[in-house]
């Protein structure tokens, strides 16, 4: 994991300050509301229907024990006793009061965290694959990317004042786990021709009311060029990107207006000016960069330790199902890959106590090496754990309440905090999130439908990712009530689509039994082992929408 | 207005011809800024001028234009309308550090104290602030 240096960490103590003394001239009024608004977005603070917001950056989803021990007790001492984790991989605490926000950043600039850049018009927090340097299917390790991108993005004053907010994903494995199709740069380590890695650089994707697939800006870069590279596609943005229309203001659509060719002809030409300049990586960063990321010390385990974890599965058929839902392939013999669910029915996806927190943090130091990451699902992972220690934890964490067994299934949904937290929203989506879990929370009927990706937002602002669920569902404002559109066959993977719409909204106390529809047309028209999503893009959405509306 | 520029305060002594108005050579002596497109129009009439020149960038101005004519310019002006359309941390860093403009580059416009950080480093070496804003954060700031 990296740590901070003197520099970095000099960085953000005196943006602590800076802060400080912001709050206080807009406390004592000599900051307008409107001059205020874009530093404390800048510092990840929003003022929200309740209470402000405020986001804290967990970098491609990283943190240390001792990290998530001081988001532990800031949200005992700043907030009511529990985080929210959010589907780019950040936290947020939904209750702390104003006045006391510069001291709660100067309590995260003590574990080396900030909240810089998690708002605004800036770059936001780089993502990446949650199972990185641990999956089976990676090229390269996405992190010392991620962070060498994270250094570069920090404080960059070209880029401050962006026309609209910018978002970068990297994922280092053949399958894509951090939705990089999805974003304003997605990168994707690719081999070259030579078997050098590079990257595929993509652009212009988001969600929100305008979404679009990224398309291919350009098939191969050197890894050397990766910040000229991203740093030539954000001076083209920042200079010729619209700032008159906050809608119209994201980098998809300044490619859409000039088109895709135009766009890459004037990055090109952007980056043949500074390519071979300061920006150009050498060797030596590369690599004292990855030694930060370097695998930990794995022991080795006798065939004896791994049979007792057999006999322990088929002895314990609560653990075996854990096991084979929550449980994930490793590369390194003798380890598995846990992720914690963080949907318990009853529980707002993502939504983490303080007493949780902590003991998640301790299981981490006990039985992974002392880190976990946050996934862009809204749970959280363990990703080194020995299958020797796998009973013990999952005991642990079932007494927690963190070990439901329903990862990848329809209860896995993701969600916003919705109208009951967000003044953008137009609908709740908790609430509805709970009666989905509550009404589908049979094990056996989960698992009969397999790999199902649900995602609810409360507004097309769609911070739960709704155009790229397998299903989705968005809150609609009608006539000041709550309704609800319904989408099929989106995703977020390497095949990246946008759902197709089913039909007219419905009201709240349809959703459910349309999903109920949904699940029962794919569970007739299913071939074998075929998915949801691959049902949808066999079929079509048409008997969907026949059966959802058929008895109305 | 204030114009700070290192240690020092001074009155702003530019005097800016109205957009779309020819440049008269009545008060030759006297520094001019000139808005882009007013400039390339008028350029060889101001350059016959003896007064020091100037000109005044808007967001959507392509600095690239000013490009043969920076070794006569004693100051560019570079415009946040709002502080937050940032196009001019761009111009102003292609000018210092692509075309290697030496001469003074000033910020106008919604400067205020808590940019002023940001603007020095692309480059930014003079600040064209209002009387209410707070003028410390600005002293000291080299390009």
């Amino acid at each position: 994991m990296y740590q901070y240096n003197p520099v970095d960490q000099q960085l953000i103590d005196q943006r602590v300050t800076e802060f400080r003394d912001q709050t206080r001239r807009f406390l004592g009024g000599e900051l307008t509301d409107e001059q205020f608004r874009p530093l404390r977005l800048m510092n990840g603070l929003y003022l929200q229907r309740h209470a402000p917001m405020l986001r804290v950056a967990i970098p491609y989803g990283l943190l240390s024990s001792a990290q998530l021990h001081k988001l532990a007790q800031i949200s005992r001492d700043y907030d009511r006793g529990y985080g929210h984790f959010t589907t780019r991989q950040n936290i947020q605490f939904n209750w702390p009061e104003l006045e006391r926000v510069p001291d709660l950043l100067g309590e995260l600039a003590e574990v080396q965290m900030h909240a810089i850049q998690t708002s605004g018009n800036c770059i936001r927090n780089v993502t990446s694959d949650p199972l990185a340097g641990v999956a089976a299917d990676e090229i390269e390790d996405p992190r010392p990317w991620c962070e060498i991108i994270r250094q570069w993005a920090t404080l960059h004053p070209e880029f401050a004042y962006l026309p609209r907010k910018f978002k970068i994903a990297v994922t280092g494995a053949s399958h894509d786990r951090a939705a990089t199709q999805l974003h304003d740069i997605g990168l994707e380590v690719v081999q070259g021709e030579s078997g050098q890695s590079g990257f595929r650089v993509r652009v212009g994707g988001g969600l929100g009311r305008t979404p679009v697939v990224a398309e291919p800006l350009r098939e191969f870069l050197d890894q050397r060029d990766l910040l000229s590279y991203c740093e030539a596609i954000l001076r083209v943005y920042n200079r010729y990107g619209r700032r008159d229309n906050k809608y119209k203001s994201r980098i998809k659509i300044l490619v859409r207006t000039m088109g895709i060719e135009a766009f890459r002809e004037r990055v090109e030409r952007e980056w043949a000016q500074i390519r071979d300049g300061e920006l150009r990586l050498s060797e030596a960063r590369i690599s004292e960069m990855k030694s930060h990321f370097a695998a930990p010390e794995y022991q080795f385990f006798s065939g004896e330790a791994l049979l007792e974890v057999e006999r322990r599965l088929m002895a314990d058929v609560d653990f075996g199902r854990w096991q084979r839902q929550n449980v994930l392939a490793h590369r390194q013999p003798g380890y598995s890959i846990v992720v914690v669910s963080l949907k318990k029915t009853g529980v707002a996806p993502g939504d983490l106590t303080a007493d949780q927190m902590d003991a998640v943090a301790e299981l981490a130091a006990r039985y992974s090496f002392g880190q976990l990451r946050t996934t862009h699902d809204q749970n959280l992972v363990l990703a080194d754990v020995p299958q020797t220690g796998l009973y013990a934890l999952w005991q642990a964490l079932s007494a927690l309440g963190l070990a439901t067994p329903n990862i990848g299934t329809l209860t896995d949904l993701i969600c916003c905090p919705g109208l009951d937290f967000c003044s953008l929203a137009n609908a709740r989506s908790i609430p509805l999130a709970a009666d989905i879990a509550e009404r589908f929370d049979s094990l056996d009927f989960l698992y009969d439908l397999g790999e199902i990706q649900l995602k609810l937002s409360g507004c097309m602002n769609g911070c739960g990712h709704h155009t790229v669920g397998h299903i989705g569902i968005l809150g609609v404002d009608k006539k000041g009530e709550e309704w609800y559109q319904i989408t099929l066959g989106g995703r977020a993977d390497n095949q990246a689509a946008l759902g197709q719409r089913i039909g007219p909204s419905l009201p709240l106390d349809r959703v459910v039994d349309a999903v109920d529809d949904i699940l029962q047309v794919y569970l007739q028209a299913r071939e074998e082992q075929e998915r949801l999503i691959d049902t949808v893009a066999r079929i079509g959405v048409e008997p969907f929408k026949e059966r959802v509306y058929a008895h109305h | 207005m204030l114009i700070i520029k290192g240690a020092d305060v001074t009155e702003d002594e530019w005097t800016r011809l109205p957009e779309g108005q020819a440049p008269t050579d009545d008060s030759a002596e006297q520094p001019l800024l000139v808005g882009l497109a007013d400039w390339l129009l008028h350029r060889d009439v101001l350059l016959a001028r003896a007064g020091r020149l100037g000109v005044l960038l808007c967001g959507e101005d392509e600095v690239e234009r000013l490009i043969p004519d920076l070794d006569h310019l004693q100051l560019i002006a570079v415009s946040f309308p709002v502080f937050t359309d940032g196009r001019g941390y761009s111009q102003a860093r292609l000018l210092r550090d692509r075309f290697n403009y030496a001469g003074e580059l000033r910020a106008v416009g919604e400067v205020l104290p808590d940019q002023a950080d940001l603007m020095s480093k692309v480059g930014i070496d003079s600040f064209s602030i209002s009387d209410s804003v707070d003028s410390r954060r600005f002293f000291g700031l080299a390009g």
